[in-house]
């Protein structure tokens, strides 16, 4: 009875978009990495991201009924994707037990301390994958070499950021094949044309907008660009760079689908671009000077602690008030 | 009290005085329990690495700017083996200290780390008893070694996921090695054998180039 | 909260350490030592007893000097009292616990700047007798010895599957982070919490 008169301040707008549709056209967006990394790492992979979504829903209800009490909100599809994004930052040959202490992590500590969706400060997912990161480094970076059969033993090897970070020479690398998809890495991470579709497909529905990507994305290649000039030497170097470091690790993933969440970045165009090139800025001096391989994950946690910032300085003028 | 100049003065004064009386007099009464703990460690450390002796003899040595201390283990007038308290300021986590044992011919006997701040459960296994890096140059001979991991084109064994906390491991090690040379050198031109001064120089380049690689 | 205090009988001034006035988990001071000694059980209840001892014996002498002190140089007098107290402990661990002064490292002469220690002398020991100064000191203590056994004692069981060094042997399937600083984050806000909801009632 009381529900049926709702009373709230504008905009009183409403449109057919709810937090289960739009999180539904995020996970049609995530099939094409599945599919490519399926066909990569084989069936491992669709293993692990069926524990890890399983695991984050049931931690979620489990949470939910017994400390938080209220309408359960597993139905909204949130844990389904804080899952599947886990599991595309984990090795395809990680251990099943480590998947769950991820997902306890993620959803516990990530999202439901804050008080749940909506009110986690960081991007569970991520929370996840750095407690796991720190915590179990050697399986977490451990990752199985692609193999295009199932039949084949994968063989654990390092990532191209990894190798090129141990002295590995950039030229050396194949662009094309990481392009597709073929190279080692976390089992979402791999597939950077099939990242690019779910991207455009999120753009085409509206669910993101360009300004983060875009921005995460030109910060980096800006980035290699003018280290490649610094450089010098090789003039090949000077597209090199700037790609591998697009195609390589969670630069992709991260731009597109870690660093877009609704909850943990700003609210608009301007604050979202000064997000974008914070993350850019910070993978990059992660990933050159720092003692982590790939910085993707930390750069993001960091630029969605300042996002309140961002979201305060960069607020809209109010309409009919004078700027001073 | 009032806070006049006098009395301030006068009350931190007699404070210090005091103070410092009581902290003098422990120092005291301590110092020689602290000096009988640390040589305890040391002697420990000592045995640690080397074959079991009865006295042992400390030189100090500066390589690459870092003190390197060599324990001789003498067993009556027969030299067991040196323990050289290495060091090197490569590692993940700054400085590694370690006390690397030497058989008089070379021989790596033993190697102990002292003190290290490498990453927890991968670095941090440079401690344990059966590591690949210890089982890698263990009971080999050091002259015969080159100090380089399988990444860099060497063939020691390397952590898994700590090839920096790796290369700075045998970048003390060769350090102790060159270390070694000098001091077992200085007792073979005191025994009328000489020839180990022109070893000495090489291995010291390629401990340089070790440090420059990091 | 420093009027009741002096109203306190003896026993409640021991008690209010360990529970209401629990320096760690209410009081929120001295965070730098709860979160860098707590990587293990033993290393936090040494941390605790070692700034215990040095608590004890500063509240006594701020409390027998107070009023010769004046009030202008209050603090450096403090200070040095507290200063001279820590060089006293680290000798004297170093003499005759080297393994423990070995792993507590560095911390000790922080206690120093511990602000749970000049806090007390300040806000307690410069205005009460000296029995009451020395049980405020054994309450505190007890309650900061407490907090820290526990911080490391969880940090311990999670991060290297052991207690108080027993190898429970699960220590491969534990995650590492928690003997880590980030680790030591998330434990102090999580004991913090489950402290709050049910000690301090």
């Amino acid at each position: 009875m009381a529900n049926n008169f709702i009373v709230a301040p504008s905009p009183h707008m409403h449109s057919v978009e709810s937090t289960r549709s739009l999180m539904r056209d995020v996970l049609i967006a995530l099939i094409p990495a599945l599919v490519v990394s399926t066909v990569v790492y084989g069936f491992d992979v669709l293993k692990v991201t069926a524990i890890a979504v399983a695991s984050c829903v049931f931690i979620e209800y489990l949470i939910q009924k017994y400390l938080i009490g209220g309408p359960s909100t597993i139905g909204n599809l949130s844990a389904v994707i804080t899952g599947v994004l886990l599991a595309f930052n984990l090795p395809a040959n990680i251990p099943w037990w480590i998947i769950v202490v991820g997902a306890l992590v993620a959803i516990g500590v990530g999202k439901m301390t804050f008080g749940g969706l909506g009110r986690n400060p960081f991007n569970p997912a991520l929370v996840g994958r750095v407690f796991l990161l720190i915590a179990y480094p050697v399986q977490m970076t451990s990752f199985p070499q692609p193999t295009t059969s199932k039949f084949v033993d994968t063989f654990s090897g390092a990532t191209p950021l990894a190798a090129v970070k141990a002295g590995g020479d950039v030229a050396s690398v194949d662009l094309l094949s990481m392009f597709g998809g073929v190279m080692s890495g976390s089992l979402g991470e791999i597939a950077a044309a099939a990242l690019l579709v779910g991207g455009l497909y999120m753009l085409w529905r509206k669910v993101i907008t360009w300004h983060i990507p875009v921005a995460v994305l030109g910060t980096m290649a800006l980035f290699a660009f003018v280290v490649a000039l610094f450089e010098g030497g090789n003039p090949a170097l000077l597209y090199e760079l700037p790609a591998f470091h697009l195609l390589a690790g969670g630069a992709m993933l991260g731009a597109i689908f870690m660093a877009t969440d609704y909850v943990s970045s700003p609210m608009n165009p301007k604050g979202m671009l000064i997000y974008g090139i914070g993350i850019g800025a910070i993978t990059m001096i992660i990933r050159l000077w720092g003692a982590y391989p790939e910085g993707m994950s930390f750069a993001i946690l960091i630029m969605n602690a300042v996002t309140p910032l961002i979201n305060k300085y960069v607020k809209p003028r109010r309409f009919g008030v004078i700027s001073k | 009290m009032k806070s006049t100049l006098f009395n301030m003065v006068a009350v931190l004064f007699t404070i210090t005085l005091i103070a410092s009386a009581g902290v003098g007099a422990v120092n005291m009464i301590t110092q020689e329990p602290i000096a009988e703990a640390k040589a305890l460690a040391t002697k420990q450390a000592v045995s640690n690495v080397v074959p079991e002796f009865e006295s042992n003899e400390v030189s100090e040595q500066t390589i690459d700017d870092m003190p390197i201390k060599v324990y001789t283990a003498l067993k009556g007038d027969q030299i067991v083996g040196y323990a050289v308290e290495s060091m090197t300021k490569n590692g993940f986590g700054g400085a590694i200290r370690m006390m690397v044992g030497f058989l008089p011919d070379g021989e790596i006997y033993n190697v102990n780390v002292l003190e290290q701040a490498e990453t927890p459960g991968l670095g941090t296994k440079m401690c344990d008893e059966e590591n690949p890096l210890l089982s890698s140059i263990k009971n080999k001979n050091a002259n015969e070694l080159r100090f380089s991991v399988k990444k860099d084109g060497g063939e020691l064994d390397a952590l898994t996921a700590a090839t920096i906390s790796s290369r700075a491991y045998y970048n003390a090690v060769a350090r102790a090695h060159q270390a070694f040379l000098v001091a077992s050198g200085a007792k073979a031109v005191a025994d009328g054998v000489s020839g180990a001064t022109g070893e000495t120089d090489n291995q010291g380049e390629d401990a340089q180039k070790g440090g420059e690689n990091e | 909260m420093l009027r009741k205090e002096a109203k306190m009988n003896k026993l409640q001034i021991v008690l209010s350490g360990i529970i209401k006035n629990n320096p760690t988990f209410v009081l929120v001071l001295g965070m730098c030592p709860t979160l860098g000694t707590t990587t293990s059980a033993i290393n936090g209840m040494g941390m605790g007893v070692a700034t215990m001892a040095v608590l004890i014996m500063s509240n006594l002498v701020i409390s027998l000097i107070k009023n010769l002190i004046p009030d202008k140089v209050r603090i450096p007098a403090f200070i040095v009292v507290i200063a001279s107290f820590v060089t006293i402990i680290q000798m004297l661990m170093q003499a005759y616990v080297p393994s423990l002064y070995a792993s507590l490292g560095v911390f000790i002469p922080l206690i120093v700047v511990n602000c749970i220690i000049l806090g007390r002398a300040e806000a307690f020991a410069s205005k009460n007798g000296a029995i009451d100064s020395i049980l405020d000191g054994i309450g505190i203590g007890l309650g900061f010895t407490l907090s820290l056994t526990i911080i490391g004692a969880v940090r311990e069981v999670l991060g290297s599957g052991a207690i108080f060094g027993y190898q429970l042997g699960i220590s491969e399937y534990m995650p590492l982070v928690f003997v880590l600083a980030p680790g030591a984050f998330l434990v102090l806000g999580y004991v913090m919490v489950l402290f709050n909801k049910f000690a301090k009632k």
